[in-house]
């Protein structure tokens, strides 16, 4: 190994000379005197056991290496969803995330010289207030779980009640991060049934488990299955008639061919916003949407708000801020709605890139491509011997589960994955659809041909 | 005066540019797929069909234009210096983002069979190990989204740990000089907040909290060096002192970049801490994230952590949801895994030396650009004999209120981003400077001499309205925060 050099690419001010005159303006004799006021006992006292760093170029190639041995698209091909889901990126919304102005800078605090970042947040809250069909947006939380744990947190505080409904057919994490997110409120959790032929909620058992101390339903419309619950009308004007507030999780995308969540009552949206222009990423960073039905529950909300305003001495010239502060933690602390402070800006940017990118019609043949697809995929599957597809008699829209006579969807998942194909993800035990289901999704990325190489795979699988 | 003028365009809304007709990207259906399903939208039961989605309608090369312009109205790391107190605002290696942009980055997906992503897991794993040695812990969760994530994690860790341990104790010490995520996070986690006051030279002291401990103290959330950047010297008798009182001790580590190869939090006697990976370890702050906030335990709290966390088994690396006691997980799958791997190619470019190097540097900054500034306009709140750490927070002197106001705003018209005002609380005007180890020495003297000449001007009365170079003037922040419109209507 090379002798670690004394300049550094990163560290403009590592040089003696450099540090000795600084030193000196300072007063001190030494860095280490700058540190004198640490107590001997709890200095380290020995370099990090960590290895000495390497230049740009090493590094690049060291974990370009090790990324590379990774399967991904386009190397293969990968029919996973659950939350997150292959999409296509448009080069543009690439193009406009990765401008620097955007991404190195900070919170909008000083709102003079970050116009550009308040105003696309404004925007993002604007188009996914039109998608969703809802009053008031946030400019993002951390992803759709972490969304969802907030959601049913402030179902709580807004009702005063402890109890929430959760559907049994939504996402088995998403449950669990409410569980998380809600158990120091002393909030008790029931799961609703779903119908086990179709795949949909169990009206009658949501109606048996509705009372006056639920404070809400969670529920996800297209399901984890990918099912669309045709009956989310009802669903909706049950809880409400019981005082609860209706929590419902989406796939935005279903949006571009499902009514949206507004126009049937819910009073919160929260979903994940990654197939809107953003990477898949390992499961992050991504995008939790949170909107809600008016601006008297808005003030009760997580999250930073953009509004729109003008400048102090000149009323005819826009300008953007953020607003309603008084909720947040930097403001209210312990009693703020919540804790959340760094969100996920860049991510809503491309969202806002996104949405206006397709527009009214590119969306809309978004949606049509993805539901054709799937259903020429979910179709083709099904001619495979030794396997049921789909499993649920149901509409769905992008994913689907498929059930095998024979063969346990694990082995089946990593059998396919041999072969270059990612699909198949085992339904959670706690579906109660047994071991041999597996799920699917199936999008615009998706060609004739790869659905034929998916069929394939399976075949060789079973 | 150097001349700045920030990027006017008077850019309209996504939607005033809209016309009938425009599309930017389209997905046409393939035909052997349309000949198979011929109306898609009869796949959609009519109860719950969309007629049309109201969405503005605009070329490939308007949207670019319109993000294009925003951008330039928008200041960043790279146009200027950025010293925004807390917020540890250090250039974001242009490689980091060539390399989160790979293939094996981008497109991996969160549910793929463990073995297909051994590259990623290894470099997971291999970063948990460095944070742990960086801060002393026994080990790491990287899950947990940003700052505030990781620390309602650490707060729900105590209170499982301790209702494990049959105690219901309900109190958290939060000194007053914390971040408001502090006291919102135990909040969050069910907690009744107790505020622990500081000395007048910006200390907590170890017998100020002994006395407020009693059989109901759960914790104590601590951050060190703190928000006035100064190193906390009681800090070890402190985490005794919590202890003996039977408590835990949290470790906020948004002040982490003053302290790599110097001293550890575990070595202290912390038992829980979350780094924050968007400020110490230069992943770019994104206009305001997305951030990671891993969270670290000490071998006592560590099967607490919420879950996953990355091990390493026969068959190589793997997510691992089977921690006995943990919280749960606070996110879907794995962690902000893209804001990870930067984190990692930072901590490969600096190494042990260059870590350490870091803080010695950013220390050195926060002290110069400190000892820069008149001392008569700008005097250090407290603690006026002490060091400072990785940040230097001053008391802007004035008979009227605003005055830190008045100098953030004027300093954007030097082409440089203001420092945190009116934080911490216990500050009077408080400018609170963060220069970190990026900038070089004359743009330490650049901001020093702007400063002083800003205080002059406010002090001859011939400073005026400001900022008047950047793409508005100052933002009529009354009325929006009354605001009509949180979104647009058409």
């Amino acid at each position: 190994m090379r002798d670690a050099p004394r300049r550094h690419p990163l560290l403009p001010n590592l040089d003696e000379a450099l540090v000795a005159k600084m030193l000196e303006k300072v007063g001190a004799g030494s860095v280490d005197e700058l540190f004198s006021d640490i107590p001997q006992k709890v200095r380290l006292g020995r370099k990090l056991k960590i290895p000495e760093g390497a230049a740009e170029h090493e590094v690049r190639r060291e974990v370009q290496s090790k990324l590379a041995q990774n399967m991904t698209p386009p190397n293969s091909l990968c029919f996973l969803g659950g939350g997150v889901w292959p999409h296509y990126v448009p080069a543009a919304v690439e193009s406009i995330t990765s401008r620097q102005e955007f991404y190195t800078a900070y919170t909008p605090y000083q709102a003079e010289v970050s116009q550009g970042m308040l105003q696309s947040l404004f925007e993002y809250q604007s188009l996914m207030c039109d998608l969703l069909g809802m009053e008031v947006c946030n400019s993002s939380l951390y992803d759709w779980a972490s969304a969802a744990g907030e959601a049913v947190r402030m179902a709580g505080r807004v009702t005063g009640r402890r109890k929430a409904l959760l559907a049994g057919n939504s996402g088995t994490q998403r449950r669990s991060v409410i569980g998380t997110y809600t158990e120091p409120m002393g909030m008790s959790l029931e799961t609703v049934a779903y119908d086990k032929a179709r795949g949909t909620l169990d009206m009658g058992d949501l109606r048996r488990k509705l009372s006056p101390d639920v404070a809400c339903l969670y529920i996800e419309n297209p399901n984890f299955f990918g099912g669309i619950e045709d009956a989310i009308e009802d669903v909706v004007g049950a809880a409400h008639e019981s005082g609860a507030l209706a929590v419902v999780g989406v796939d935005p995308i279903s949006l571009s061919l499902l009514k949206e969540p507004g126009g049937y009552g819910s009073d919160i949206v929260v979903g994940e916003g990654q197939p809107l222009g953003i990477a898949m990423n390992f499961g992050g960073p991504h995008l939790g949407i949170f909107a809600v039905r008016d601006l008297k529950l808005a003030r009760n909300m997580p999250g930073r708000l953009i509004g729109m305003t003008t400048a102090a001495s000149d009323p005819s010239r826009r300008a953007f801020a953020m607003v309603l502060q008084a909720r947040e933690q930097h403001i209210r602390r312990e009693a703020a709605m919540s804790n959340v402070c760094t969100n996920q800006s860049l991510m809503a940017l491309a969202a806002a890139s996104y949405l206006s990118l397709l527009g009214k019609e590119g969306f809309r043949s978004l949606g049509e491509a993805v539901i054709s697809n799937s259903h020429y995929a979910a179709r083709r599957l099904g001619q495979v011997t030794g396997v049921v597809s789909p499993h649920f008699k149901g509409a769905y829209f992008k994913e689907f589960v498929v059930s095998y006579r024979k063969k346990k969807a694990e082995t089946v998942y990593r059998q396919m994955a041999k072969k270059g194909v990612l699909a198949g993800y085992p339904v959670p035990r706690e579906f109660g659809l047994g071991a041999e289901a597996g799920s699917y999704c199936v999008t615009e990325v998706h060609t004739p041909e790869d659905i034929e190489r998916l069929a394939s795979a399976l075949e060789g699988a079973l | 005066m150097k001349r700045f003028r920030q990027a006017v365009w008077d850019e309209p809304l996504l939607k005033e540019l809209s016309k009938p007709g425009r599309v930017g990207s389209t997905f046409p259906v393939d035909k052997r797929v349309r000949a198979r399903i011929r109306d898609p939208l009869s796949l959609v039961p009519s109860s719950v069909r969309r007629e049309s989605v109201n969405l503005p309608e605009l070329s490939e090369l308007q949207v670019l234009r319109h993000f294009n312009r925003l951008s330039q109205m928008n200041f960043s790391v790279e146009l200027g210096m950025y010293p925004l107190g807390s917020c540890t605002m250090k250039y974001n290696p242009k490689v980091s983002e060539v390399v989160a942009s790979s293939d094996g980055m981008k497109n991996a997906h969160p549910l793929q069979p463990t073995e297909t992503v051994q590259g990623l897991l290894s470099v997971f794993y291999d970063l948990e190990r460095s944070l742990s040695e960086i801060t002393g812990m026994n080990r790491f969760s990287l899950s947990t989204a940003a700052g505030a994530q990781g620390e309602l994690a650490g707060v729900l860790m105590i209170r499982k740990y301790l209702r494990d341990h049959r105690s219901a104790r309900d109190e958290i010490l939060v000194p007053d000089s914390a971040h408001g995520t502090n006291p919102a996070s135990a909040a969050m986690a069910g907690f009744k907040v107790v505020k622990v006051p500081s000395d007048e030279d910006g200390q907590v002291k170890a017998r100020t909290v002994g006395e407020l401990c009693s059989d109901r103290t759960a914790g104590m959330m601590f951050t060190v060096p703190n928000t006035l950047g100064l190193f906390e010297g009681e800090v070890s008798e402190i985490c005794e002192a919590v202890h003996q009182a039977g408590g835990l001790m949290y470790y906020d580590g948004a002040n982490m970049n003053a302290l790599l190869g110097r001293a550890r939090p575990g070595d202290m006697g912390f038992d829980v801490v979350h780094l924050n990976l968007h400020k110490t370890f230069a992943t770019p702050h994104g206009g305001g994230g997305p951030g990671a906030g891993p969270v670290g335990a000490s071998k006592r709290l560590a099967e607490y952590l919420p879950v996953p966390v990355v091990s390493k088994g026969k068959d190589g690396y793997y997510l691992d949801n089977s921690l006995e006691h943990s919280i749960g997980p606070l996110k879907g799958f794995v962690g902000n895994s893209g804001v990870l791997l930067r984190a990692y190619v930072y901590i490969r470019l600096l190494g042990a030396s260059g870590l350490a190097d870091v803080s010695s540097l950013a220390v050195l900054a926060a002290n110069y650009l400190w000892k820069s500034l008149d001392p008569e306009a700008f005097p250090a709140s407290h603690g006026k004999e002490l060091r400072r750490k990785h940040e230097a927070v001053v008391s802007v002197k004035s008979e009227l209120p605003g005055a830190a106001m008045s100098v953030a705003k004027a300093v954007l018209d030097y082409g440089m981003h203001a420092p945190t005002v009116y934080f911490p609380l216990i500050v009077h005007e408080a400018l609170m400077i963060e220069p970190t180890e990026s900038e070089p020495v004359e743009m330490l003297d650049e901001y020093a001499s702007a400063l002083n000449e800003i205080y002059a001007r406010m002090k001859d009365r011939t400073l005026g309205e400001a900022p008047r170079n950047a793409s508005v003037g100052k933002v009529d922040e009354v009325k929006a925060s009354h605001p009509l419109t949180l979104k647009t209507h058409w």
